[in-house]
């Protein structure tokens, strides 16, 4: 275990958790019918969407890694592209 | 030579020191020291400073906290209810590493009030993981600031000086006042190990699980005890450059010992030449020298200790201690509460005592120089 | 990443909403101060922080003045131009414990951007009562009983409190408009001196609602007049966001948890009553009709 002078801390450590676990409803993202606005992005309290671009279209990707299923993205998506599913688990 | 009352050598030492940020709040009779800083600043001749007033002393500290973990040498002092009020702050500062200077100019606590001096302020915070050192006159407290800074510096633990007030600090003395190159040659500018930055973000102040909470305060104590190399080897070094203070401790053995610590050592030096007896003043009261009291005192008859703070319901603070250090070892020990809220503690009162203990009518600890008195309800 | 995934945030928190949009409106060039509180706690556990910024918490009520000695610091070292200072607080370290020393850096007009994070209680020890709370809330400390009726107390009103010490730059926003308070953010920074920005941050676990609807009730609040949405630039009031069509205070209490006894309790209607003449004294003070 690292101790660290006066407890200081490394940034970014809080990747090493994987909040994903957390999450009982995931978002599915339509590609079709997501219209790249960014909302989602903006308001994900866990910063686990990200925008891609491919082909000239911009696109919402959730990182279910860390997505803990809280649902905001889906209540705030404008073109309804967003849908809250059951969160299978192997 | 210039002879200036205490706590402008204690300015004076400060402004020599270069520090970055000054922030501190009034209390008597701590603020002479912060005026006089004023004034430096107001005519220019702290570079590189800024001097804030602070609302309170736990802001004043708090202030301190954020420049200390930016990278920036600060300086407070205070004392008695304000040192008390900052010690949220100063507890914080002590785990957080961050090596503040805090000129204590000791003063009793409330209540009843008092301005006047003792040391139960800065006794209070004897746990605090602070490092504690204690003057004996002028001329020791203006030599010692360059001294707390590197101290400071190379143990990364705040570092509290300890004059006492009124006695010391609005004392008239002829001082040698240090000059700028000398105290260029012994103190560096601060390099922390860590500090915020931009370029290098880290997380100051983490909370710490039960897991591993333990550990830093196992780092902490024992960094500490640890400390104790690095404050003599500081005293070494100053005494090389400029005057030998002695080391943790200063001593002069004989059969029967006076200890204390303080501005009282003053008169106690004078009793014990003049009753050839002999003395000890603890200069690093944290940390404790341990080792270093019990190597000195253990073939000793009689330990005579004089204390100014009292734990109440147990007994003198220091003695406390100097018992602990003296388990197993043969000398008697005996204890005199004295000079509370400022009362004075004259020669022929340190002499009384010592006829008591040497004619064998002493008790473990008791208070002395009071006067008498009725209790009454109202 | 400023600010980064793995925190240990409620599901649906505001609080990260607010923090990564502000980081992010300001490049991460912040160094930023944290009091103890929900974000604190989630978010810089040893060995598990969240920040890619650098950051100090030292305690409850002393971050405006850790991040006065910041300013400074910065300052005399030359480095003002590393980054802003950015001081991330909750409604209780703000208005209540911390009040005199945000009153003091104020006064200072030190060079901080004290960012305001409103979920209206004491949210990280269990949804205490503070000065922020709203009339007639019902919290652990002023729980809805059979003769009370939860909070019985006006919030204290920080945007005067700002005011009241000339801070150049004064400001509510709300995490349901993130483009707002990315632009007030960005716009605090051009000025010099202190900068105060109320953000309100609905908290789903305190306040009983489903984690998906933080950003409807936090809407709910602006479009009922409850939390106007203001812009002060030296004194002056220079930008409210009106409200195109005004909804009683009703439908924002009846989606909490916390204010369900109001339609109950046989004090409930004269506190709704109370809440609705807030809302419509906000409304005719800033002009939001």
């Amino acid at each position: 275990m690292r101790i660290s002078l006066g407890a200081v801390s490394r940034p970014l450590e809080s990747l090493n958790d994987k909040t994903g676990t957390w999450a009982v409803l995931i978002p599915k993202i339509d590609r079709e019918k997501c219209i790249g606005c960014g909302e989602c992005y903006m308001f994900c309290p866990d910063g686990c969407i990200e925008m891609m671009q491919e082909d000239r279209k911009r696109f919402a990707v959730v990182d279910y890694d860390y997505c803990k299923g809280c649902g905001i993205c889906c209540e705030v998506c404008p073109a309804n592209a967003i849908e809250m599913v059951e969160k299978v688990i192997e | 030579m210039k002879v200036v009352r205490g706590f402008y050598a204690v300015a004076y030492a400060v402004k020599l020191c270069k520090p970055n940020v000054i922030c501190a709040y009034p209390i008597t009779p701590q603020t002479e020291i912060v005026e006089n800083l004023a004034e430096m600043y107001a005519n220019g001749e702290l570079e590189n400073c800024k001097y804030i007033t602070a609302e309170s002393e736990f802001e004043a500290a708090s202030i301190l906290v954020g420049a200390s973990a930016t990278g920036a040498r600060t300086f407070t002092a205070t004392c008695s209810q304000g040192l008390i009020l900052m010690s949220e702050v100063l507890l914080n500062a002590a785990g957080m590493r961050l090596p503040i200077v805090i000129v204590n100019t000791n003063r009793a606590l409330s209540a009843p009030l008092s301005i006047w001096n003792d040391l139960q302020d800065s006794m209070m915070l004897r746990d605090s993981g602070i490092i504690q050192m204690y003057v004996e006159d002028n001329q020791e407290v203006h030599e010692m600031i360059p001294q707390a800074y590197k101290i400071a510096e190379s143990t990364m633990f705040p570092t509290m000086v300890c004059m006492d007030g009124f006695k010391l600090t609005h004392a008239y003395e002829p001082i040698d006042l240090l000059d700028q190159e000398t105290v260029d040659n012994f103190l560096p500018p601060y390099e922390p190990p860590v500090k915020l930055s931009i370029e290098n973000p880290l997380t100051f102040g983490a909370y710490a699980p039960p897991n591993c909470y333990m550990e830093f305060r196992y780092k902490m104590h024992k960094d500490m005890v640890n400390a104790k190399k690095t404050i003599e080897n500081v005293f070494k070094e100053w005494a090389e450059i400029k005057r030998d203070w002695g080391g943790l401790i200063e001593f002069k053995e004989s059969k029967t010992v006076l200890v204390s610590l303080g501005s009282i050592m003053g008169t106690i030096k004078e009793v014990a030449r003049e009753m050839s007896l002999g003395y000890l003043k603890v200069r690093t009261y944290r940390p404790f020298p341990y080792d270093e009291i019990r190597e000195v005192l253990k073939d000793c008859d009689n330990v005579i200790v004089f204390d100014r703070a009292v734990s109440f319901g147990y007994e003198g603070v220091l003695t406390i201690d100097v018992r602990n250090a003296l388990y197993g070892e043969s000398p008697n020990i005996y204890s005199f509460i004295v000079g509370l809220g400022g009362r004075d503690v004259p020669k022929s009162l340190i002499e009384d005592c010592v006829s008591k203990v040497l004619s064998g009518k002493a008790y473990r600890y008791s208070f002395e120089g009071l006067k008498d008195f009725e209790e009454v309800t109202f | 990443m400023f600010f980064g995934k793995g925190h240990s945030a409620c599901y649906g928190c505001p609080l990260p909403i607010a923090v990564r949009n502000v980081l992010e409106a300001l490049d991460g060039r912040c160094f930023v101060v944290n009091p103890t509180g929900c974000l604190e706690v989630t978010s810089s556990q040893y060995g598990r922080s969240a920040w890619g910024v650098p950051y100090i918490h030292s305690t409850f009520e002393n971050g405006p003045s850790v991040a006065s000695g910041i300013a400074y610091a910065l300052e005399v070292l030359g480095r003002e131009d590393e980054g802003h200072v950015v001081v991330f607080a909750g409604d209780g370290a703000t208005a209540d414990i911390g009040v005199g020393y945000l009153s003091s850096m104020l006064h200072r007009n030190d060079n901080v951007l004290y960012i305001c994070l409103d979920n209206e209680a004491y949210q990280n020890t269990g949804n205490q009562q503070s000065s922020q709370t709203m009339l007639g809330a019902s919290t652990t400390t002023t729980p809805a009983g059979r003769i009370l009726p939860g909070k019985t107390l006006r919030r204290k009103d920080m945007v005067a409190f700002a005011l009241a010490h000339g801070t150049p730059y004064v400001a509510t926003s709300s995490i349901a408009f993130p483009r707002d308070l990315r632009r007030k953010a960005k716009r605090a920074v051009e000025f010099r001196g202190s900068k105060y920005i109320h953000v309100h941050c609905p908290c789903p676990t305190g306040w009983h609602f489903d984690p998906s609807k933080t950003v409807e009730v936090a809407r709910l609040a602006y479009e009922t007049a409850l939390f106007p949405i203001v812009e002060f630039e030296y004194g002056r009031l220079v930008r409210v966001k009106k409200i195109k069509k005004r909804r009683p205070v009703e439908d924002y209490l009846k989606v909490q948890g916390r204010f369900k006894h109001l339609f109950k309790h046989p004090e409930g209607g004269k506190l709704i009553s109370e809440l609705q003449r807030i809302a419509d004294e906000n409304a005719l003070r800033y002009g939001l009709d």
